[in-house]
């Protein structure tokens, strides 16, 4: 957690802090230093372990021994329980760290007789103090001593007294104790000895899923969150889950992501989405969310960046045997160690426990990119008005690490008749992008549409664009648009076809005529050339014609001439000409 | 410490914090009662928890003055300042409580 001056912080108080992540941010800092904070709950809340890890957390991150007194389990018991939390109480103990006391009370072998006090106990944890050299203390529950010692009154006294003694010796304190009946915040009225500061814990069970939740319902001379905060105790200890979104302060980089589909990046400003953003990516069944979703975290772990992956709905090798069917294989990117997945059952837990383990998992892998498949599943069974603000704790603790997060969601109005964006009103407006996926049944076939419904801060799209999924991957199609209607599927390629094989005919016809036009003119071309010949031989047969005149004219002219040169101009020369013609 | 020279079948020990009254007084019922219903058959064993405090966890003390008989078995333990001669006999078993 990055370390800032929390809101409520105030500096009136001394305060100590426990260590205990989400706790100091509630509590502005920690515990009241040097007095005693009552800590309830009925069995089974949490007490103990809270308790424990502020001593763990005290000897072992602040510098600050401590003393556990138990008054109900022995320290072999005590020991092996905060064993799961990952805590080793017997290295501490061994190094001095922490000391711990088991006040064993047999009401069956005491016998009470005149006045006592219970001096006993404060020498026990004097000695205990003073061999560690103990700043915090733990009494773990001391209400055990009111069914174990019958004389009450002066039992209270004595308590009264030991407060006190506590406060004196400057002892940062965590006192147990059981809820009372009703209204009481415990059993024997603790509350009235320890007026600093009282923590609730509280253990419900709403639609068979249980739910812890603290609050901090008081807190002398110091502001807190009043709110019930939701709480789990892990494996790394007691995590609460404070409200982050007071204000809205977390930086926004202008750096840009590529969702690791290139026309989907086209769609969003051509770049992908910012990095430190929220996308939602909701549809009905199987409009393919999830795909985008693992293509989303390979994108990440292809960047060399770490990618996390919540699932509830598919164990891990499903998703990697369904991923790797439309060509994204993530194991690799898994035994790298860059990718995460974390698979379990929405109903496991409540969805505050759900956050609370994510913040975990994320405060420990670190990721770049975070996705959520799907939260619908989260929401199960949840009012809407309970829902929201937990997602916005979960969405602003990922902002505020500028970790870009992909959330998955199902619609409930399935076809794409009725309007699927109506049931994701309530989250939407947190996230930055949302992508909506669509099922389009026409023609006797489904497929999938794609669109951008917003995206904060870019220019993005407005075009559908068809989803196609294959063993060759993710790819987005342009659709066909024309004649008043959306084809996608077959309906889109035999459009496409039809309108190919409609060019082709039209480019054949078109040929067809250049052709004929073609012959037609040749054709035209050799009649020209054939009148010409005509032309030309009639041309030439009337100047033969002439020129046989002529010659046969001449020739007649010189006859005659000879002739009448012959006869001297007589008749009987004629005759002769035309004989010899 | 007060030893018998007789063998003990009471085995006593008497926890106090310091020279208080109470456990002074708890000190003087106890030895006027011991003497009175167990004379020879005892040992009393004074701890200062003031000067032993280690010694507290073991016995499981929790509340001052506190007698423990540590013998006869079971373990018994009174505790105040032992002013009720009847509930401490009773509590050590030296007396059945419907006498």
């Amino acid at each position: 957690m990055p370390k800032r001056i929390h809101p409520l912080a105030t500096t009136g108080i001394l305060k100590v802090p426990t260590g205990i992540t989400g706790l100091d941010e509630i509590t502005g800092g920690g515990l009241p230093a040097g007095r005693p904070t009552l800590v309830c709950g009925s069995a089974g809340s949490g007490k103990t372990m809270l308790a424990t890890e502020f001593l763990v957390r005290g000897a072992e991150e602040f510098g600050e021994p401590g003393v556990f007194m138990m008054f109900e389990e022995n320290a072999a018991e005590l020991t092996a329980n905060v064993r799961s939390l990952g805590f080793d109480l017997d290295r501490l103990v061994k190094r001095k760290k922490i000391a711990l006391d088991h006040v064993h009370i047999e009401r069956s072998e005491i016998e009470e007789t005149g006045e006592y006090d219970l001096e006993g106990l404060f020498i026990r944890l004097g000695h205990a103090i003073d061999a560690i050299g103990a700043k915090r203390v733990v009494l773990d529950t001391v209400e055990a001593l009111f069914a174990g010692l019958p004389n009450h009154a002066i039992l209270r006294a004595e308590l009264r007294r030991l407060f006190r003694w506590l406060k004196d010796r400057g002892m940062t304190a965590i006192i147990t104790g059981e809820k009372g009946e009703g209204n009481a915040i415990t059993r024997y009225g603790l509350e009235e000895y320890v007026a600093d500061c009282v923590i609730t814990l509280d253990h419900r069970v709403t639609e068979q899923v249980s739910i812890r939740r603290l609050r901090v319902l008081k807190y002398r001379g110091s502001a807190h969150g009043t709110n019930e905060y939701p709480f789990l105790i892990g494996e790394r200890g007691f995590s609460v889950l404070p409200i982050t979104s007071l204000r809205l302060d977390y930086a926004a980089p202008a750096e840009r992501l590529s969702t690791g589909i290139a026309r989907l990046d086209e769609m969003l400003g051509g770049q992908g989405v910012f990095r430190g953003s929220s996308v939602l990516v909701s549809g009905a069944p199987g409009t393919g969310k999830s795909s985008i979703g693992a293509k989303f975290t390979e994108a990440a772990c292809r960047r060399g960046e770490r990618a996390l992956l919540f699932a509830y709905e598919e164990s891990s090798a499903q998703i990697l045997r369904n991923m790797r069917s439309i060509g994204i294989d993530l194991s690799p990117w898994m035994k790298k160690g860059l990718l995460q997945i974390h698979a379990s059952r929405p109903a496991l837990s409540g969805l505050e426990q759900h956050l609370v383990l994510m913040h975990d998992t994320v405060r420990t892998f670190r990721p770049a990119v975070v996705v959520v498949d799907p939260i619908s599943n989260l929401t199960l069974e949840r009012s809407e008005a309970e829902v929201k603000p937990t997602l916005m704790r979960l969405i602003d603790f990922l902002k505020q690490q500028q970790i870009t997060s992909l959330f998955i969601s199902l619609t409930t109005g399935g076809s794409g008749t009725s309007a699927p964006e109506d049931s994701q009103v309530g989250v939407s407006s947190l996230m930055d992008t949302w992508l909506l996926l669509r099922n389009v049944e026409f023609n006797g076939e489904r497929n999938r549409l794609i669109y951008v419904l917003k995206s904060r801060g870019m220019l993005h799209s407005n075009q559908v664009r068809e989803f196609v999924l294959s063993d060759a991957g993710i790819a987005l199609v342009d659709v066909y648009l024309g004649a008043d209607r959306v084809l996608t599927g077959t309906a889109r390629v035999a459009q496409a076809a039809h309108e190919r094989s409609a060019t082709e005919l039209r480019r054949e016809d078109h040929e067809r005529k250049l052709r004929q036009l073609a012959a037609r003119r040749k054709a035209i071309e050799a009649q020209i050339a054939a009148l010409q010949a005509e032309g030309e031989a009639e041309e030439a047969e009337v100047k033969f014609a002439i020129a046989q005149e002529t010659l046969q004219k001449e020739t007649t002219q010189q006859n005659s001439a000879a002739m009448a040169q012959l006869r001297g101009g007589s008749k009987g020369g004629k005759g002769q000409t035309k004989g010899k013609r | 410490m007060n030893t018998m020279t007789k063998p003990a079948t009471y085995e006593l020990r008497l926890y106090v914090a310091g020279q208080t009254a109470k456990s002074l007084s708890a000190f003087a019922n106890l030895q006027r009662i011991c003497e009175t219903h167990l004379a020879g058959q005892y040992r009393i064993e004074i701890i200062d928890l003031l000067k032993t405090p280690q010694l507290a966890a073991g016995d499981q003390i929790f509340a001052l003055p506190t007698l423990v008989r540590r013998l006869p078995k079971p373990i018994k333990k009174i505790i105040g300042d032992l002013s009720n001669e009847e509930r401490v006999l009773v509590g050590l078993d030296v007396r059945a409580a419907s006498d």
